[in-house]
């Protein structure tokens, strides 16, 4: 039905797409899979024409016998929303905040004409309740702040199949989204695929999910697809390198590690952090709120302790009370016996023992810094050491970056590699324990991969401790031995990693794994008969 | 919603007080004795304290402050020295001047700045744009007085269509009274319409690179639709902003116009007083300006919550 | 990196303004405390370039005193904004959620409710007219105006990951806001210096133009202005040359901050295109 050839892009003359062809079919989901820059959001956003201003394209993008590449802005417009529907990423903002939610889904209507406006609200309020919005708790008059990140990201699927189009393209529509509500909406996905019979367009940069969802698969790597073909096919041949280097990172096993020692490097005891609750009235407050409500854990010298929670659960602000950035209401939080306090100095030698490693590479340097100051800031209330260049050269080495590379600037690194310095970093005062939150959560796979065997070599060789905060259960089976499982703002379930991940005994930490998406162990095999073992 | 209201209300009220204090305050540091000041050097002793004694300049200071406030309540504003009249009556009369000055020019830079920037963004990148963006870039330059004596220079001298000042009273009707009015009141409002049409092209381009706007165009919009339907509301924020801000500046900018349209307005008033050393109408008028603006940003703020739900929800 | 074209149009009209200015206090073509009552309202020649005022003035050489005035006015004015403004709205950023942040933000309200002809009334009101009292009175209004500017790019730095680690260093919120805050905040004072200078230029001359800015015999765009009003019709070139004067000069500056903003915010220029 649908069918793409030879589709190149250039925008501003650089090459984005070459050469892109494949089929996709009424009732049935094709996921396009590759990383971050490897032109797989820039295919969807040709075939609905909302290309960037500049972008030069050729091929063809057939719809039955209509090559979309050729239509004009008008006939277009007459298409999107009505013959292809799509839902992007960032369901925060992709609603318009000023305007109710019924009114946008009945404007996918309207635009094009196909109802009166009592007609429009009648279906926006059907689609609504079919894509999980009952009319008794969200009535066509909410407004987008009202609603929860999965809630909007229905409102928007509501919003593409209003018209009910044929082929609909979700752009990692739950890549921003917990793992509970991942697998909500993308059960939605599939019932709608199912129902209606329109083709989906699945784009994403996580395997489990396609393997999960997709019954053809394509894995697209710098504007080219490298493989096609029925998804459980692709997954046990890996015929393409590229696919192999794929398959293999997203479930990455560090080798290395360090055995701890019974002696706790870092107590959390009773830990109480609440805010106070929203205004009522002109005086009055709610409830305040209980983020962290008597969390209590240790984490051993030389310890790879894992802290798994979804948004919201109360792990970033007793992230921040360990840091001493966050005032505790109650308890206590012991670093090597002294206690953090918040809201004064850490003693120089309870700051050299504890660095952190935070999540957006982009967003964790000032611009304006080089690397040598970048990686010493830490020093900066321990005493700067006479040998504080060579100690920076150091530090760059063991992340294996150059010591050369002091003299640049940030800009001029890759996220991976700017993780890497945020690392050096964390390294300078050769600490014991490394905070680590979110650190690998904005990388692609394979940097990720390596981003992992690092941390896990430095630990072996450095004897370190690692607190690793995630939301990820793939990235906690690989770098924790013990992991805490964190749910409104307690502790809920702790032990070993491999057990609690294996046999889970609270509900909760049972419906995290159930809803986490898993390539089936089946697959794992190659075809070709080539053994590897199952991790 | 109602809870908004409420604390913005409160905040007006804290803020027109500390304002009061404040303007209370600068003229108690007039030096020397403000009765002495304001009759000169050739005052008899007596006749300076008989106005001591009117000005109500007898008391301490605080029993002072209490005094003036407590009449700007009731609508006293005090006698004015000069003119030996109350100074409300003053006021009130300058006010038909000045007000309507202000909110025709407001009208005015608005009415034009809207399908000017509208145009502008729905065309960026464009000759019109730049056009536009050229012509305002010069709009902005140019010192309203300054555009004012040109428009006199061509329609009142050259061509003879208005008069060069002067004010019939709204007694001869509106038709005179609004003639003498338009001038002034399109000197006034270029300026203001060229940074308002910027403000809003800027804020409507920044809107169209929103996530929601190519949420609405995968809807099947088109860019003018878009920009239309969902741009230009949230765009609102900004330039609702600028149009409060501009009010304040239509009402000094008018006190300048007013000197050279000679026009009977608060800002003649204010020179007046100035010059005959009048402080009682000084204080009374600044404290008016204030009152304005200040009420003014009310209006602003609650016109934020109409225009958007995120802040009447807040509580 | 490609310069913008309306830099370099505004950097060059400023610079001509700048330099008339400069070179006025060495040599100006003739003396413009001295009347010649014979050479009046004198049309443009050799001898006057741009002809003379009524009291047989000079007038490129009034323009150029003038452009001193106007430039010290204004420069001076955007000197104790950003002195005061900027040290204030980086405190309230480092304090947001506290009562200091509340007091700053409300106290900037408070002056914006005092436009800044209303605060030179006042002042003028008090202590009488003066170019300084028009500085100060333009300068007030600009402290809200940088502290506004300043706390709102702060806020955005703080929550950046890289203040973060900072503050896991052990700095201190002032430490951070000259260190890592001030430097990446820069960009935006340097284009809202320009502008606010080009707002200084158009009230000084609003303010000289009604009798509250420099006082006779400093020469002023404003006055000439206000002196020219009188003989519109008969001399309508007094009232345009100095008006001129002030629309370039300020066009110049307003390019030249476009121009900045151009090319020191990479995200605006993606905007833009």
């Amino acid at each position: 039905m649908i069918g793409v050839r030879d589709l190149s892009l250039s925008l501003a003359g650089r090459p984005i797409l070459r050469d892109v062809s494949f089929d996709m079919a009424p009732g049935r989901i094709f996921g396009l899979v590759g990383e971050s820059g490897s032109g797989k959001s820039m295919t969807a956003l040709a075939l609905m024409g909302l290309l960037p201003q500049g972008a030069q394209v050729s091929g063809r993008a057939l719809l039955d016998d209509t090559d979309l590449l050729a239509l004009d802005e008008r006939s277009l417009c007459a298409l999107r929303g009505n013959e292809i529907g799509m839902i992007f990423q960032e369901p925060m903002t992709a609603l318009n905040p000023v305007q109710t939610i019924g009114d946008q889904v009945a404007e996918t209507l309207l635009v094009h004409g196909r109802a009166t406006r009592a007609e429009a609200r009648r279906i926006a309020r059907q689609k609504l309740d079919r894509v999980g919005l009952p009319a008794e708790r969200f009535p066509l008059d909410r407004y987008p702040h009202q609603l929860s990140g999965g809630q909007r990201q229905r409102v928007c699927i509501a919003m593409a199949i209003a018209l009910r189009p044929r082929l609909l393209i979700a752009d990692e529509p739950t890549t921003a989204l917990d793992v509970t509500t991942q697998s909500q909406i993308l059960d939605l996905l599939k019932g709608l695929v199912a129902d209606e019979g329109m083709a989906l367009l699945l784009i994403t940069h996580d395997l489990a999910v396609v393997a999960d969802m997709a019954d053809d698969l394509a894995v697209m790597r710098r504007g080219e697809i490298v493989e096609q073909g029925p998804t459980e096919q692709v997954f046990r041949t890996r015929q393409h390198p590229y696919t192999q280097a794929l398959f293999d990172a997203s479930d990455h096993q560090p080798e290395g590690g360090s055995t701890p020692h019974p002696a706790p490097m870092l107590a959390v005891r009773g830990a109480v952090r609440t805010y106070p609750g929203a205004r009522r009235g002109l005086w009055g407050r709610a409830e305040p709120v209980r983020a962290v409500d008597g969390v209590s854990f240790q984490l051993h010298r030389g310890e790879s302790l894992g802290l798994v929670g979804e948004s919201g659960c109360g792990k970033s602000t007793l992230t921040r009370a360990i840091l001493g950035l966050e005032a505790l209401q109650g308890g206590e939080i012991l670093l090597d016996g002294q206690a953090v306090e918040a809201g004064q100095p850490m003693p120089p030698d309870m700051r050299r023992k504890m660095q952190v490693v935070f999540q957006d590479p982009y967003a964790s340097f000032n611009p304006r810094h080089r690397v040598a100051r970048l990686v010493a800031e830490p020093f900066h209330l321990t005493v700067r050491p006479a040998d504080a260049d060579a100690r920076v050269a150091e530090a760059l080495r063991a992340v294996d970056l150059s010591p050369d590379d002091a003299g640049k600037y940030i800009h001029e690194f890759s996220g991976g590699q700017r993780q890497r310095i945020a690392i050096a970093r964390a390294l300078i005062t050769r600490p014991e324990l490394i905070v680590l939150d979110e650190a690998v959560s904005a990388l692609d796979v394979r940097v990720r991969a390596q981003i992992l065997d690092l941390l896990a070599d430095l630990r072996g060789r450095l004897g370190l401790s690692y607190l690793f905060i995630s939301h990820d259960l793939n990235v906690v089976r690989a770098i924790t031995d013990r992991v805490l499982v964190m749910r409104a703002g307690r502790i809920v379930e702790q032990g070993p990693t491999d057990r609690v991940l294996a046999q889970p005994e609270h509900p909760y930490t049972r419906g995290l794994l159930d809803a986490a998406p898993r390539i089936p162990p089946q697959w794992q095999q190659r075809e070709d008969g080539d053994e590897r073992p199952v991790v | 919603m109602l809870h908004f209201v409420l604390t913005r209300l409160l905040s007006l009220t804290l803020s027109l007080i500390v304002a009061s204090l404040v303007i209370f305050a600068v003229i108690e540091l007039v030096p020397g004795d403000p009765a002495a000041f304001m009759l000169g050097l050739n005052a008899t002793p007596e006749a300076v304290a008989a106005l001591r004694a009117d000005l109500g300049l007898t008391g301490s200071p605080v029993a002072r402050y209490l005094d003036w406030t407590g009449g700007l309540l009731r609508g006293d504003f005090g006698q004015s020295y000069t003119y030996r009249v109350p100074v409300s009556e003053l006021i009130l009369q300058r006010l038909w001047v000045s007000l309507p000055l202000a909110a025709l020019a407001l009208a005015l830079s608005t009415a034009i700045a809207f399908p000017v920037g509208l145009l502008a963004a729905a065309r960026r990148g464009r000759a019109t744009d730049y056009g536009i963006m050229g012509a305002t870039q010069l709009g902005i330059a140019v010192p309203n007085f300054w555009f004012a004596m040109l428009l006199v220079l061509v329609f009142a001298v050259n061509l003879r269509w208005f008069s060069a000042g002067g004010f019939p009273g709204w007694e001869a009707g509106a038709g005179p009274a609004l003639k003498a009015l338009i001038l002034p009141a399109v000197a006034l409002a270029l300026p203001q319409a060229s940074i308002l049409a910027r403000v809003l092209r800027s804020a409507l381009i920044e809107t169209l690179g929103q996530d929601y706007i190519r949420s609405a165009r995968a809807k099947g919009l088109s860019q003018g639709q878009a920009l239309r339907r969902h741009a230009l509301r949230n765009a609102l924020i900004p330039v609702l902003t600028i149009i409060g801000l501009q009010f304040s500046f239509l009402l000094a900018g008018a006190i300048i116009i007013e000197n050279v349209f000679f026009l009977p307005g608060l800002g003649r008033l204010i020179f007046q007083g100035i010059t005959q050393r009048d402080l009682i109408v000084v204080e009374s008028v600044v404290m008016l300006l204030v009152f304005a603006v200040i009420t003014v940003t009310f209006l602003v703020d609650i016109a934020y919550a109409l225009v958007d739900p995120r802040l009447r929800h807040r509580r | 990196m490609r310069v913008p074209v309306q830099l370099i149009l505004g950097a060059i009209l400023t610079a001509v303004f700048i330099a008339a200015a400069v070179l006025s206090f060495v040599w100006v073509p003739h003396d413009v405390t001295a009347l010649n009552i014979a050479a009046k309202l004198q049309p443009p020649s050799a001898t006057y370039p741009l002809g003379t005022d009524h009291f047989g003035r000079d007038i490129l050489s009034m323009l150029m005193v003038g452009a001193r005035t106007s430039i010290a006015v204004a420069l001076v004015a955007v000197g104790i904004g950003l002195a005061l403004g900027v040290p204030l709205g980086l405190t309230a950023a480092a304090n947001r959620g506290h009562w200091i942040d509340d007091l700053v933000m409300r106290g900037n309200d408070l002056i914006f409710a005092f436009p800044s002809l209303v605060i030179a009334i006042l002042i003028t009101a008090v202590f009488g007219p003066s170019a300084v009292n028009a500085i100060i009175a333009i300068g007030i209004f600009n402290i809200p105006v940088f502290a506004r500017v300043a706390r709102g790019g702060a806020l955005s730095l703080w929550t950046l990951d890289y203040i973060l680690a900072a503050r896991v260093a052990g700095k201190r919120a002032a430490r951070i806001s000259v260190e890592h805050i001030l430097p990446n905040i820069a960009n935006l004072l340097i284009v809202q210096g320009t502008i606010q200078f080009s707002l200084g230029i158009l009230a000084e001359a609003g303010l000289s133009y009604v009798g509250l800015g420099a006082q006779p015999p400093t020469p002023s765009w404003g006055r000439m202005l206000a002196d020219a009003q009188t003989m519109i019709y008969t001399a309508p070139r007094l009232a345009v040359l100095p008006g001129l004067a002030i629309v370039f000069m300020v066009l110049g500056l307003n390019l030249m901050g476009d121009g900045l903003r151009d090319l020191l915010d990479p995200r605006l220029r993606r905007v833009r295109t």
